[in-house]
């Protein structure tokens, strides 16, 4: 499993170095490569990092250290269903907190972590624009509005039992194949 | 090329007419298919609410049943409580068009048949026609429609945010073609006539600004437009980016041929996806139609835009560190001056205006400077839009004319708190403002008011709190926030917001000392005065504000390790009134995420106060008829219940 990972990993490194030479080699293009390195790898590990910094003529410090200081990159794996509760204003007064607290209790994790086996991983957002319908919860790409802490427990199992049946589907499609 | 001459008056007017008459046809042939429309908002908040899976359900329903009828897509009305909003115009039925609130996939599909079908409107899910007529109520005769003003949202809701057409058939990019005909110190002129101050939070005027630019003759200016939004709890930019895209992208336009740019960017949060690809697909059309690249509108001014997605740092927002950011650095901002209109990215000279900024600038140049003035206050003349959030009955983006007071605005406008529940304060301003009890609920909403009560415009993120907030918590929660964002520059920014922090976290965990108070007061004063930047100088506001209008609360958490608010969670604790508990029907129980809800030998209810970590979902799932969960603070109220007994 590990390995196929790695591999998979390589490969799309070797994807995200193709994509560079269309960027001119200057220092104003550093947060864009990097948002376009996020966004084939799902995050910043560090062999990318220093691919870029070689790329732009740069460090492999100050890369990392322009990196870190956005809150948009990860350097982390995150999990394969990632879980993003709001901690905006609204969202806060509504009692987020207490959401993201079950999230992380729920799959013994903290939050900006991963579980183990990749399967989730949780951060708190600041705002993603519907403070209407706080407190608000978003899981992939849904956004699960007016959250209760007795929701979550739901919500983790619907997505397990999601992903199992989507990896059996998968499995009797290769196997009939 | 910096002060423009006026181009041969003809050809941007030739150019202009061509691109709407073309953009009239196609909306005369949208408007003359026959049969009902159906509208949709589909911004995010729409989305959020499920306005993806009504449209499926309408096209299912009107596949089904054989109907033909056209769905339109728009962006945000702004009354994001109704999310997810449909307006039907169905002409063959008699009724006028039809603003439906809350319109699920049931919905839509029981309106496809009931209405579109057999021609009944279901007047108990109607919020109100949108054009005065005799059958149904008009949606204007409800305050939260008729006392708001639009300048800037005035065609979000209306239009298709991806159709240019439609923005140029409700007479979009006129004001461009106007501008083109006049000569750039005019247009400067008429933006400073105007009064037009910066929305971004600040109130700088827009054509002073532009104006510096003038001065820098040697180099050539940089347009940016800051769509940054860093406040954590508003969401106006985004949504007039993703509801009408063009109206910002004319108003930069504009500015461009003003101060002698050829190149503009917008900067937008990456963590706005679909504002950023509406935006990206705003900026290929308006290339399509010579609105933006080598000759706009056939002159040989020559303007173009790129996008440059801002990767989430609230500091990012303020200009310098904007720039910073651009440039490949960490975004940290540095001294002013010289100012981004001197020296900005790349050290050419740069203007940065916020979004609802340049929406202005359209209407400014079509209806006049003393049009705008006619709206809002002498001092800061035109609209003020608020994402309105909290306790308050109709959330959403409200934008009225400024000098509107905040007792109009949270109580007529937007209906006021619910639940039958009192107002506390009201946070203005996000992480840089402050909080205003009900005494000022009288303030005029104006940059200075603002300022002078203690909190300010802003980024227009308004939060109404009610009274089950707790002021300390609510300061506490900004503190983590502005100290988490703090770029780490300045001393007094970097180890003051952390120290402010800390002494807050105690203050809310019960941990208070005395004298906390006065070590609160010093350390914002210095704070303040020890920033190089608007986030330091901003910083303890939310500190300030609530000490001097809400001391009491401060003492309370200090002397009587009480949380008025009852929203600090370790000074309150839950118990179950045994009078009123039922006893057998164990929903406490079953609902409680840690089991700390248990049934004594004797059949009684209990919590166990040292697993429970007072999420409330027991009161939530207690039935009303028993309503036997209580929640008390100081903790240490609560009465013991053994395991036995
Ligand atoms: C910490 C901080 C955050 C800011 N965030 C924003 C923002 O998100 N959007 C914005 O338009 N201006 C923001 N500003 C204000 C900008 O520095 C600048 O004044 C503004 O973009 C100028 O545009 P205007 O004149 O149209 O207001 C921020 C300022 C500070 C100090
Ligand atoms: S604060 Fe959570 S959506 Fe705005």
């Amino acid at each position: 499993m590990k390995e196929t990972t790695d591999a998979n990993e390589a490969a799309l490194l070797q994807d995200a170095r193709k994509r560079l030479e269309t960027f001119a080699k200057e220092r104003g293009n550093l947060i864009p490569i990097l948002q376009m390195v996020q966004e084939k790898l799902a995050y910043l590990p560090s062999p990318a990092l220093a691919m870029v910094a070689e790329y732009l003529g740069m460090t492999a410090s100050d890369v990392y250290g322009v990196a870190t200081f956005y809150n948009q990159f990860r350097f982390q794996p995150p999990g394969r269903n990632p879980i993003k509760v709001c901690l905006g204003t609204a969202c806060y007064v509504k009692g987020g907190d207490i959401i993201l607290e079950n999230f992380e209790r729920k799959l013994k994790i903290r939050e900006g972590d991963t579980t183990p086996d990749r399967e989730f991983s949780v951060e708190r957002v600041a705002c993603v624009g519907c403070c209407a319908l706080a407190p608000v919860a978003v899981a992939g790409e849904t956004l699960h509005g007016h959250m209760q802490p007795s929701k979550v427990e739901g919500l983790v199992l619907r997505i397990r039992m999601e992903t199992q049946k989507k990896e059996k589907e998968a499995d009797e499609k290769s196997n009939s194949d | 090329m910096k002060k423009a001459t006026p181009i041969n008056k003809d050809i941007p007017e030739q150019a202009y007419d061509r691109i709407y008459k073309q953009a009239m046809q196609r909306q005369e042939a949208f408007l003359s298919v026959p049969g009902p429309r159906i509208h949709i908002g589909t911004a995010t908040c729409g989305i959020a609410a499920g306005a993806l899976e009504t449209r499926s359900a309408f096209e299912e329903a009107l596949a089904q049943r054989n109907i033909d009828a056209q769905i339109h897509t728009v962006g945000c009305f702004g009354h994001c409580y109704a999310e997810p909003v449909v307006i039907i115009d169905h002409p063959d039925s008699g009724f006028p068009p039809i603003f439906y609130p809350e319109v699920t996939s049931a919905k839509a599909k029981m309106l496809t048949t009931l209405f579109l079908q057999e021609g009944d409107p279901r007047f108990e899910h109607i919020l109100g026609a949108t054009v005065a007529n005799e059958m149904i109520p008009s949606i204007m005769d409800f305050a939260r429609f008729n006392q708001e003003k639009r300048v800037v949202m005035e065609k979000c809701g209306q239009i298709d945010p991806e159709n240019i057409d439609e923005y140029i058939a409700s007479d979009g990019y006129s004001a461009l073609a106007k501008s083109l005909q006049r000569d750039s110190v005019e247009i400067i002129d008429l933006v400073k006539k105007s009064g037009l101050r910066g929305r971004g939070g600040a109130g700088f005027p827009t054509g002073l600004k532009w104006e510096f630019t003038q001065n820098e003759q040697d180099n050539e200016t940089i347009v940016v437009c800051n769509a940054d939004e860093g406040d954590p709890g508003a969401y106006m930019d985004r949504t007039i980016l993703e509801s009408n895209p063009h109206q910002i992208l004319e108003g930069m336009v504009i500015c461009g041929y003003a101060t002698g740019a050829r190149r503009g960017i917008i900067y937008v949060r990456a963590e706005y996806p679909l504002a950023v690809k509406l935006v990206t697909h705003a900026v290929e059309q308006a290339r399509a139609y010579s609105i933006l690249g080598q000759s706009v509108l056939n002159t040989d001014f020559a303007f173009d835009i790129e996008i440059f997605q801002g990767s989430g740092a609230f500091v990012c927002g303020e200009e310098t560190a904007l720039i910073r950011s651009m440039e490949g650095h960490r975004g940290a901002p540095r001294y002013r001056p010289p100012y981004p209109a001197q020296k900005g990215l790349h050290n050419l000279p740069t203007v940065i205006n916020n979004v609802k900024t340049f929406a202005c600038i359209a209407p400014i140049v079509n209806k006049g400077a003393q049009w705008f003035r006619t709206i809002g206050t002498k001092q800061s003349p035109g609209t003020a839009i608020f994402s309105v959030v909290g306790s308050v009955v109709h959330a959403g983006l409200v934008e009225i004319p400024m000098g509107v007071t905040l007792r109009t605005l949270i109580f007529d406008i937007c209906g006021g708190i619910p639940d039958n529940k009192q107002f506390k304060a009201v946070q203005i301003g996000g992480p840089s403002g402050g909080c205003l009890p009900a005494e000022f609920l009288d303030t005029p909403i104006d940059f200075d008011s603002l300022t002078e009560a203690g909190a300010m415009m802003g980024s227009g993120g308004m939060v109404v709190m009610d009274e089950d907030s707790c002021m300390v918590d609510v300061a506490r929660f900004f503190l983590d926030f502005t100290q988490k964002e703090s770029c780490g520059k300045c001393t007094f920014c970097r180890i003051g917001t952390h120290q402010l922090l800390n002494i807050l976290a105690r203050l809310t965990r019960g941990e208070g000392r005395e004298g906390d108070i006065d070590l609160l007061d010093d350390f914002s004063v210095d704070i303040k005065n020890g920033s190089l930047c608007g986030l330091g100088k901003t910083a303890p506001n939310p500190v300030l504000t609530s000490l001097r209008y809400f001391k009491d609360e401060y003492i309370a958490h200090i002397n009587e390790k009480c949380c008025p608010g009852m929203a600090c969670r370790t000074l309150t604790a839950f118990y179950i009134e045994l009078d009123q508990c039922a006893r057998g029907c164990d929903l406490c129980e079953a609902c409680c995420p840690v089991e700390a809800v248990f049934t004594t030998s004797n059949r009684k209810k209990g919590i166990d106060q040292a697993l429970c970590v007072k999420c409330g979902e027991c009161q939530v799932a207690c039935p009303p008829d028993y309503d036997a969960v209580r929640k008390v603070s100081p903790a240490a109220l609560v009465p013991v219940i053994e395991h036995t007994g």
